[in-house]
């Protein structure tokens, strides 16, 4: 079959394999981490094993190399079937793969080593940022040049998502990582005092927004309906929750230094933008639920839609919270506790994580000419065991957050604080270990799925080439 | 904020507003032949369609109510530009009201033992509660949560004052913090003459030490010492050249951590208070650490 009637699937299936071992990587070192955090000799007295060290690289492995994997892997995929054509210049999508996976190296050897910029979520120091810069650039070619190309006249609403989060990245990268190195591991930041302080959160809210919220949408909006085997519900709720939301996000960093040396315009303005996300949020959720109305009986025996599903219920309800913790007088309590640690992780292992392993899970059989999986049955197994991990983490959080909230603010007869910060660590001790049960339930979830692929990627011959779809 | 800013910032949010709400506005109201309509007609991938239903009622209240908060919260709030919102409210107006508020309801209760002295202070029960609430919230991070101190931070359970320990004194260091500095001799010395002054330390306090070395090490520390730790080892706590013939050490008591500070120095620091509580409450805080040390 001819080269230019088939698309080109090399570093989708790339991608998508290192999604599940970079996950498990990620994942793993985050249990390591919620363990130190209750019995800290596990750091062994070795720096490179210090929470502090392993925390960023934790952040950055399921951020970046999971998360990343299974965006880019997914929207090369995408990008080809909406665009009924094989990709633009495939040999940068190769590059593409190779630099991102010596970026995730590079991280894994100089986070532990304890070089940083200090920026929470942009910690990899200027050199690595610069090569970032290159394979996005890279990354952004292949994608616009597939859209340019395209045989079909409209745009699939997951390109508009994919394509977002694309061009804010490289800017949010750039803006937030401009610095003055001092020499090849060192440099600081153009930004000073309280305007560093918001250009990070600008960029660490925009990260949420738009890696974590906007690119995960785009997957959604192709793998949902496919699985489903249903249109999507409203195209024109998506034109308007896709504006919205892109634009709003913009708004929201300031939530994040409320009550510090921000004026206090920037925070409120922070604070009702965030509000105002709520409903373009939702609009995201409500498209992907109300797409399986009239195959509702397929959540019964398809364990692929389970996590879909749920995982869109873990996006609703984590983009209900954060706005509500963007409330000062919510945030007054929630911030600086483990609220905030629960909340996050709503978002990345209910929302980011399920919805990334129910379309590896569409996608990974495709990818290697197989029927299904090797076993749907452990895919099952898979969704309960990390359904209960992500329930068992965030209400341990939750409560462990409140608690330690409520503890500060607690005041004797005479205005004196009421506990020290020792005993509302100690409080927190029994949630810790919750937790920590459920990052590993989680982890093991995810094992599961590891193996399942290598089964279903090992079993038989290959038959990878697929010939392009003629535009319907 | 300058008059550019203040019109930049609130044009970029009317902007942002009503272009949102204008938006939602047009797309909710369905044109016929759209409402009728199955699918909007595209299809990608052989089977990716697209229903086109109109915008649900519940979600449109829900983005409407967001936007009316959003318009209320800038009239109330500073946020729209320069315009500090019609309660004039900031957040540095909120801290100063609840420190007022704070004081208005606490204070008498700190007052109460203004007519005291700090001796009789030590040995009322309701003072040294007080001071030890404020010394849990205050001092327990450097100097432990049971008073006995750190390496570095002095234990105030003992009788070993490096500053004194008459009430005025322990007044003083908390309002005013303290500095030690002990300036690093290595260089002067050298390491044979290090190798004396250490032994000589020891041999103050009584410990093992080469007699030869020890005897050699006197003579410098009378040269280098004695201004701050007194010709008899005793310390001056007038500078706060502490004692060095007990057997309590700050910096650690093996012979390499007494050779690492008289080598490199030492600059100790107790942060002043005097700013951050009131005089009414240092006092608490004097009575509950005389009340530490009286069972000694």
């Amino acid at each position: 079959m001819n080269q230019t009637n088939t698309y080109d699937d090399v570093a989708v299936r790339q991608f998508s394999i290192m999604a599940v071992v970079w996950g498990i990587v990620g994942m793993a070192v985050g249990a390591l981490i919620a363990a130190q955090l209750i019995w800290p000799q596990l750091n062994f007295d070795l720096p490179w094993l210090q929470y502090g060290r392993l925390r960023p690289l934790h952040t950055n492995a399921v951020i970046f190399a999971f998360g990343g994997s299974a965006l880019i892997g997914t929207s090369l995929y995408v990008v080809q079937r909406t665009c009924h054509v094989p990709l633009f210049a495939p040999a940068l999508a190769r590059f593409v793969f190779w630099g991102w996976q010596l970026v995730i190296l590079l991280a894994a050897i100089s986070l532990p080593l304890g070089l940083t910029q200090g920026k929470e979520y942009a910690e990899l120091i200027w050199p690595i940022d610069l090569l970032i810069t290159v394979i996005w650039v890279a990354y952004a070619i292949v994608f616009f040049g597939t859209i340019a190309i395209r045989r079909v006249k409209h745009i699939y609403v997951a390109n508009w998502f994919y394509a977002a989060f694309i061009i804010t990245i490289a800017i949010l990268h750039i803006v937030n990582s401009l610095a003055v190195p001092v020499d090849f591991l060192q440099s600081y930041p153009i930004y000073s005092g309280v305007v560093d302080g918001m250009v990070q959160w600008w960029y660490g809210h925009n990260a949420v927004g738009f890696f974590l919220t906007a690119g995960f949408l785009g997957m959604m909006y192709y793998f949902v309906p496919k699985q489903a085997e249903r249109p999507i519900y409203s195209y024109r709720l998506s034109v308007v929750h896709f504006w919205s939301l892109i634009s709003i996000y913009m708004w929201a960093g300031p939530h994040h230094l409320h009550y510090t040396t921000l004026p206090d315009w920037a925070q409120s303005l922070g604070m009702v933008f965030s509000l105002l996300l709520l409903a373009p949020s939702w609009g995201g959720m409500i498209n992907g639920i109300m797409t399986l109305s009239g195959a509702w009986h397929k959540l019964r025996t398809d364990p692929v839609l389970k996590f879909m599903i749920v995982s869109l219920s873990f996006y609703g309800m984590s983009t209900f919270e954060g706005p509500m913790m963007s409330i000062k007088t919510v945030n007054a309590l929630s911030h600086y506790t483990d609220w905030t640690i629960g909340h996050v992780h709503s978002g990345a292992l209910g929302w980011v994580a399920m919805i990334s392993m129910g379309c590896l899970y569409n996608l990974i059989p495709k990818l290697y000419g197989r029927d299904a999986m090797y076993s749907v049955k452990l895919i099952d197994v898979h969704f309960w065991v990390s359904t209960i991990g992500v329930v068992l983490y965030i209400a341990a959080m939750w409560v462990a957050g409140v608690t330690q909230g409520l503890m500060w603010r607690a005041v004797n007869d005479d205005g004196t604080l009421t506990y020290s910060f020792i005993e509302s660590l100690q409080a927190t001790y029994p949630y810790y270990v919750v937790r920590l049960l459920g990052g590993t339930l989680f982890l093991a979830g995810t094992l599961i799925m590891a193996y399942n692929v290598w089964k279903t990627v090992g079993a038989g011959e290959r038959r990878t080439v697929q010939p392009v779809v003629e535009p319907a | 904020m300058t008059v550019f800013w203040s019109i930049f910032i609130i044009v970029l949010v009317v902007i942002q507003v009503v272009g949102a709400l204008w938006m939602l506005q047009s797309y909710t109201t369905v044109a016929k032949a759209d409402a009728e309509a199955d699918t909007t007609g595209h299809v990608w991938d052989a089977d990716l369609r697209e229903y086109n239903k109109p915008l649900p009622r519940w979600w449109l209240i829900l983005f409407w109510l967001t936007a009316v908060f959003t318009v209320v919260y800038l009239a109330i709030y500073p946020g729209f530009g320069s315009f500090g919102g019609v309660t004039g409210w900031t957040q540095n107006s909120q801290y100063d009201q609840e420190v007022a508020a704070a004081e208005a309801r606490y204070g008498d209760i700190f007052a109460a033992f203004a007519g005291m002295s700090l001796q009789d202070m030590s040995q009322d029960a309701d003072a040294v509660r007080l001071g030890r609430n404020l010394y849990l919230n205050n001092c327990a991070t450097c100097h432990g949560s049971d008073a006995r101190g750190a390496k570095g931070f002095p234990n105030l359970t003992d009788n070993d004052w490096i500053y004194g320990g008459t009430p005025a004194a322990i007044q003083l260091s908390i309002s005013n913090g303290r500095i030690g500095v002990m300036p690093g001799l290595g260089a002067a010395l050298g390491d044979q003459g290090l190798d004396e002054v250490v032994a000589h330390v020891l041999s103050l306090s009584g410990r093992e030490a080469d007699a030869g070395l020890a005897q050699a090490g006197a003579t410098r520390y009378a040269q280098l010492c004695i201004a701050c730790h007194a010709p008899d080892g005793r310390g001056v706590a007038a500078v706060g050249g502490p004692n060095l013939t007990d057997d309590i050490w700050l910096h650690g008591s093996r012979p390499e951590d007494i050779r690492a500070v008289i080598a490199d120095g030492k600059v100790n620091q107790m942060p002043a208070q005097r700013d951050l509580l009131t005089e009414d409450r240092i006092r608490t805080l004097v009575a509950y650490v005389l009340s530490l040390s009286r069972g000694n």
